[in-house]
């Protein structure tokens, strides 16, 4: 297939066609009226797209080539141009791999049969928000690029929303659309700034801006406000936890692996424009990096719900990307090589492994989710009994996420590592090694979280009536997750072959790199690496191996679990999620709070009584939610100009666009 | 070749013998005989050769833990070079393999666990979680002096660098990282005052606490990778503390060997003459242990 259409076009018209047939796949299902049929035909479509996409994409990112398409419009926004070069290219596999496995997962998932009223919307606006997605990294016009941004924005609104009869639900997604529109506003602001300095609306080539002049300053800032809403860098998170977690799971594996990295796409894009950044730039980035990421993970740790802690680790994870990203860009300003080659790579990897590990789990999730009838991690347990091949690629995602060898999530992390220590032979920037303890303290919280998620779910035994029979999702809901745990085992034991997927893109941010050197240094270094992971698999397996055959020769027998002699142990005296992090969360304290109503003791004999705990984010609480009711105070008398009536709302853009007209003139 | 040889040789066989010789300080100190220095030795095998009960509630989570615990300190322990002499597997940057090395472990041994279902050996992994990741930071800061003073990055050339004429120049960095790094090992490898190996009340407990339901060949490898991990951290330990070398390969061999055992002598004393720390107190020491390493840190960088 793939290869009858390289004959006959060039990889950049495929992809393009790819991205196209994405968002067309949930077209015929809104008008057949058999229920899952639109869902088969959708699956199919998005599964081809990816089969011709990905290799693609791969092409285009090897062969380190940027085509141009132009795209026919006669809106007075001059040229509208395509362009995918090896940085979109490689921003694009991540798009077709996760938004296939989600149509594949949605067919089990919410299958149309069930869930008539809502299938058609979601699968349709499922596959506009890929589509959109995938064009949004082609598109290289500011007006083009802004309305691709918008059906992306609100395709994603429509989907958090699917569930709309639900009270949290309705607020989740008013809260994204009011984070995504600031987002917007100050992207108007950032394009608009771009157009009046570059003098037309199409993108700026690579570093052909001054990064010096004020005009710089005020764009990098709005452009870091609005990519940054997007990302969910702190402090602009607040949106993400809500709308993941009410969204359902393919869709908040699709925002997640896919949606908040094109925040990260336009931070690198619009990077590129400037040449010689200031340190500053830098520092913000990797001081708001850093900070993202311990914060976030602090909120993981203390949440009960499966997929607001998920959530919460995409803004640790973001934060470890941005991270990467600030400490390149001061390796560009102070012209080190190295630091820009260390820092590049552990981003872009990161980006990449990212959208295969955290789809993963929120996958999984959903089917958790599904079998338990809750999201509560307190009232779940005991379900790797019923469900073992979930659990154990659960498992894989869990140890890939904390950043923990064999998995690919450690390949990324060391990059990093190895790009704050290199400074410590270098005169300049040495400060940046502290970066290592505080993200070592990442990982050690990320340990906790994800030991916290996989036992209280998996393991035990059920603590709850609803948890006690779970059964083994089908196969296309369990291949699209054995399929992301497979890519991220061999990017973690061939760590050399992912630098080689990375180098052309960090060839195309810094095209002024002399790559064949330091690409060839750090390969040596994860070849080693490569090796050493495969010496712990074997060493593992010897293990085993040994210990297999001392059980053979004794006797093997069975009991309940040692209760230190207590006869009357129930499952609901076992550790549960809060009880297991609320030693961390208490050492965070300030930050993050589990606050726990406990019951008053008194009397001689127990009584009937409940205790409660919610986790709180003492930053929401006391700056943001205050920031908001003030705003919406403000705001009372905007509440007259809103009627529902549409002939006045009409008047309203009538006005507007006269008075604009006049102002031209 | 001879080297590395050796070096397996030592991290396959002495580890139990440090055990032995902690036991038998802390019995001088009591007054007592104490068990033989090869009773842990006896201990182990004695575990293989016995049968294995298995929790009903468990799944292969249960299984993998004490297997991913003895591969992952295995590795470690080629990595960490043992006395003057290289480790057999060095490359820029196994340091920081090196650390999540355990956290590799930990992360199943946790699970493991969890796995049982008991609520002790939930208590014991929720302690054991927020310990190592409070713990992990110092290492770092170790391990960034350490880089620093040696301009390398690899924990052979950057350990091997240590000698007393290091020890003249950067002699205050150097002894900020002792105490800090003693901190780590003692946290690490469970011994008091943060943890007792040897209590059975559950209560005060964090490893052993959490190996509670492992039995037979299991529990045996629960030990020697216990007593493997003393034996690496150890081993990184004394080329901060105790940095001779004479460039004779074989006297350096015997060096090494007889720091070891000075270590585990220090360590049953400090078992003998502290009481086990309320558990409140251990987050506070632990930062302050972060805060040494991290002045350590700040000296030599400067």
């Amino acid at each position: 297939m793939y290869l009858a259409l390289q004959g006959l076009f060039d990889p950049a018209l495929v992809a393009l066609i790819a991205a196209l047939l994405l968002g067309c796949a949930g077209i015929p299902g809104l008008f057949l009226r058999k229920p899952g049929t639109g869902q088969n035909i959708a699956a199919t479509v998005s599964i081809l797209a990816a089969l011709i996409g990905v290799p693609a994409a791969l092409q285009l990112l090897f062969s380190n080539t940027t085509t141009t398409y132009q795209l026919l419009w006669n809106l007075p926004f001059g040229l509208c141009e395509l362009v995918i070069d090896p940085l979109s290219a490689f921003f694009l596999i991540p798009v077709f791999l996760v938004s296939a496995a989600g149509s594949v997962f949605a067919l089990g998932y919410w299958p149309a049969v069930e869930h008539r009223a809502t299938e058609r919307g979601l699968t349709f606006f499922y596959g506009l928000l890929s589509s959109s997605i995938a064009v949004l990294l082609t598109a290289r016009n500011d007006v083009f690029f802004i309305m691709v941004w918008e059906i992306m924005a609100l395709s994603a609104y429509f989907l958090v929303v699917t569930e709309h009869e639900r009270e949290e639900v309705r607020r989740a997604g008013i809260v994204y659309l009011i984070a995504t529109h600031i987002g917007t506003a100050a992207l108007f602001i950032y394009f608009s700034l771009l157009a009046a300095e570059t003098g037309s609306f199409t993108l700026p080539e690579a570093g052909s801006l001054s990064a010096l002049s004020p005009v710089a300053a005020i764009m990098a800032v709005a452009a870091f406000i609005g990519f940054g809403a997007k990302a969910g860098i702190m402090p602009f998170h607040v949106w993400l936890p809500p709308a993941h977690a009410n969204a359902p799971s393919h869709v908040s594996a699709l925002m997640s692996g896919v949606m908040l990295k094109m925040g990260l796409y336009g931070i690198f894009r619009t990077l590129t424009f400037f040449h010689d950044p200031p340190l500053l730039w830098g520092w913000i980035l990797t001081v708001c990096g850093i900070s993202s990421a311990l914060l976030g993970i602090a909120f993981a740790v203390a949440q009960r719900d499966v997929k607001r802690l998920l959530a919460c680790s995409s803004i640790e994870n973001i934060g470890i990307i941005t991270t990467g990203l600030g400490v390149a860009l001061l390796g560009v300003s102070s012209h080190n090589p190295t630091l820009i080659y260390l820092g590049l790579a552990g981003a872009l990897l990161h980006i990449f492994n990212h959208s295969l590990f955290k789809p993963l789990l929120f996958l999984g999730s959903g089917v958790i989710i599904h079998n338990s009838g809750t999201r509560e991690m307190n009232l779940m347990g005991g379900l790797g009994k019923g469900m073992p091949r979930l659990s154990l690629v659960f498992f894989v995602g869990s140890v890939a996420i904390c950043g923990i060898p064999p998995l690919n999530g450690f390949v990324s992390e060391f990059l990093l590592y190895l790009g704050f220590f290199t400074q410590l032979k270098a005169g300049s920037l040495v400060y940046l090694v502290f970066l290592a303890p505080l993200l070592a303290l990442v990982g050690g919280l990320s340990v906790v979280a994800f030991t916290k998620l996989y036992s209280s779910v998996f393991l035990g035994t059920p603590r709850s009536s609803a948890a006690a029979h779970p059964h083994e999702p089908g196969g296309t809901m369990l291949l699209p997750m054995a399929f992301f745990a497979l890519i991220s085992l061999l990017i973690g034991v061939a760590p050399q072959q992912a630098l080689r997927l990375v180098s052309p893109a960090i060839t195309a941010f810094y095209p002024q790199l002399s790559l064949i050197s330091a690409g060839a240094e750090y390969g040596a270094i994860m070849g080693r690496l490569s090796l050493v992971t495969l010496l712990i698999l074997l060493l593992a397996l010897v293990a085993a191996l040994l210990w297999k055959w001392r059980l053979n020769k004794n006797l093997v027998s069975s009991a309940s679990t040692w209760g230190c002699g207590y006869q009357r142990g129930t499952s609901r005296m076992q550790y549960h999620g809060s009880s297991f992090s609320e030693l961390a969360v208490s050492v965070f304290n300030g930050i993050m709070r589990q606050r726990v109503e406990r019951p008053v003791l008194d009397g001689l004999f127990p009584v009937r009584s409940r205790c409660i705990d919610t986790p709180t984010e003492t930053f929401l609480e006391r700056i943001i939610a205050p920031l908001f009711d003030g705003a919406g105070m403000l705001f009372v008398f905007l509440h007259r100009l809103q009627h529902g009536l549409m002939q006045i709302y009409m008047l309203y853009i009538f006005a507007t666009l006269f008075i604009l007209m006049l102002w031209a003139n | 070749m001879t080297n590395s040889i050796i070096h397996i040789f030592l991290a396959l066989t002495m580890p139990p013998l440090l055990l032995g010789v902690i036991g038998k300080t802390k019995a001088a100190f009591a007054g007592r005989v104490g068990a033989p220095f090869l009773q842990p030795y006896h201990d182990i095998i004695r575990l293989l050769q016995k049968g294995s009960v298995f929790s009903t509630t468990t799944t292969w989570v249960f299984r993998a833990g004490p297997i991913v615990a003895l591969a992952t300190t295995a590795v470690a322990a080629l990595l960490v070079p043992f006395g003057a002499h290289p480790a057999p597997v060095s490359f820029d940057g196994d340091m920081i393999l090196y650390a999540y090395l355990f956290a590799m472990g930990r992360f199943f041994t946790m699970s493991a666990a969890l796995d049982t279902g008991s609520s002790f050996e939930g208590m014991g992994s929720a302690r054991e979680a927020t310990y190592s990741c409070l713990a992990e930071p110092t290492l770092f800061f170790a391990l960034i002096t350490l880089s620093r003073l040696s301009g390398t990055f690899s924990l052979s050339t950057m350990l091997v660098n240590i000698s007393l004429g290091v020890w003249l120049d950067t002699g205050a960095a150097l002894l900020l990282l002792v105490g800090g790094m003693f901190i780590v090992l003692l946290v690490e490898n469970c011994r008091i005052p943060f943890d007792d190996p040897n209590t059975h009340l559950e209560l005060t407990m964090i490893h052993e606490v959490m190996v509670l339901d492992h039995s037979g060949p299991a529990f045996g490898i629960i030990q020697y990778a216990a007593a493997l991990k003393l034996f690496v951290l150890g081993a990184f330990f004394i080329h901060l503390a105790l940095p001779y070398a004479t460039g004779n390969p074989l006297l350096d061999w015997g060096l090494f060997i007889i720091s070891m055992l000075e270590l585990a002598v220090v360590i049953g004393i400090v078992e003998s003459v502290m009481a086990r720390l309320r558990l409140i107190r251990i987050p506070q020491l632990l930062v302050a242990a972060t805060i040494l390493a991290a002045f350590s840190t700040l000296l030599v960088i400067r």
